[in-house]
């Protein structure tokens, strides 16, 4: 019991180190803070306008869903890479956190490169950020054309993440030997921050417009 | 300080852990596009998934981002004030069936020239 009141107060007390971390990884910690509320504003943005609009519902389960689940897979892999890259820089191995760094980009560009293609497939039926494809104009008449400004919008800005995040991590892979252990740990809340907000874009973009019709 | 330093580098969960979190995650996940594939009401479709993607966050928030393993304070700085602002965003939400209702939807007026 005593043992547990000076635990409490170890945590509360604060003294001259209230958090226990580094002015780096607050940073870090505030700017994923301030991102979070920008992808949460562009989410509900885009659920205001869904649900005040008739809206289109055109992913197939395959190949979209099928092939954005694979998508989901190698993200969540590149965040378990990662996880196993501060766990080895904690333990003072620094030549295999490199490696582990260098596979979890890889992995993100995997995501981009697949992305790209998803990507492709759209534009190649007539998406456009402010124009639907002829046939699902016919298909959910009168929807609107913003199906385009938020599919594209909140994907290319979470995929803008990604990108930034595999030169980020490509960056303190080249600088590994350099750099604290805690700074790979930031690396690491960045990449997993990206890919939290994933884990909202796909159900939310891909998984609520599966078409009804298979 | 170097009591600082030494609980500084502290760092707590095992390889074990993050797997079976990895694992959890996947089978959430699946979940969710199971729950696509036999296809749902919307509304039905977006709590679940809402509430599945949130614990999903927490997760990831609390062992890959260790956020868990940190000192309280970090976390009662973080969190609330995130969850205050994202449930103040949603204010505007309801706007969006008002929004609906203004749209006409009748026939197209007589002196409607194209």
């Amino acid at each position: 019991m005593a043992a547990e009141a000076d635990v409490l107060v170890d945590d509360w007390g604060g003294g001259v180190h209230p958090y226990r971390v580094g002015h780096r990884k607050l940073g870090m910690w505030l700017f994923i803070m301030s991102d979070s509320l920008t992808f949460s504003a562009l989410l509900i943005g885009y659920a205001y306008v869904r649900a005040s609009n008739v809206w289109p519902t055109p992913f197939k389960f395959y190949p979209s869903i099928v092939f954005s689940s694979v998508m989901t897979l190698v993200l969540l892999s590149s965040s378990l890479t990662m996880v196993m890259a501060v766990s080895a820089s904690a333990h003072g191995k620094k030549s295999k956190a490199r490696t582990w760094i260098i596979l979890t980009a890889l992995l993100g560009a995997t995501f981009i490169i697949l992305h790209s293609i998803e990507w492709s497939h759209l534009m190649a039926e007539g998406l456009r950020p402010f124009q639907l494809p002829q046939e699902w104009i016919e298909r959910w008449p009168g929807s609107t054309p913003l199906f385009g400004a938020t599919f594209f919008g909140i994907t290319g800005m979470h995929m803008f993440h990604v990108f930034t995040g595999c030169i980020y991590l490509f960056v303190v892979a080249a600088r590994v030997k350099n750099l604290k252990h805690e700074d790979i740990e930031i690396s690491g809340l960045y990449w997993h921050f990206v890919d939290l907000v994933w884990m909202f874009v796909f159900p939310m973009i891909y998984l609520l417009s599966i078409d009804p019709k298979k | 300080m170097s009591a600082f330093a030494e609980t500084h580098d502290h760092f707590a969960g095992s390889n074990k852990l993050f797997i079976s979190v990895w694992v959890w995650l996947l089978l959430l996940t699946s979940f969710e596009v199971f729950l696509g594939y036999i296809h749902l009401s919307v509304v039905l479709m977006l709590v679940i998934l809402m509430g599945a993607s949130i614990v999903k966050a927490a997760l990831i928030v609390a062992y890959f981002m260790h956020l868990r393993f940190e000192r309280l304070n970090l976390v009662l700085t973080i969190v609330p004030a995130l969850v205050i602002c994202i449930c103040l965003l949603l204010i505007f939400f309801p706007d969006s069936f008002r929004a609906r209702e203004l749209r006409y939807n009748g026939p197209p007026s007589a002196g409607e020239s194209r």
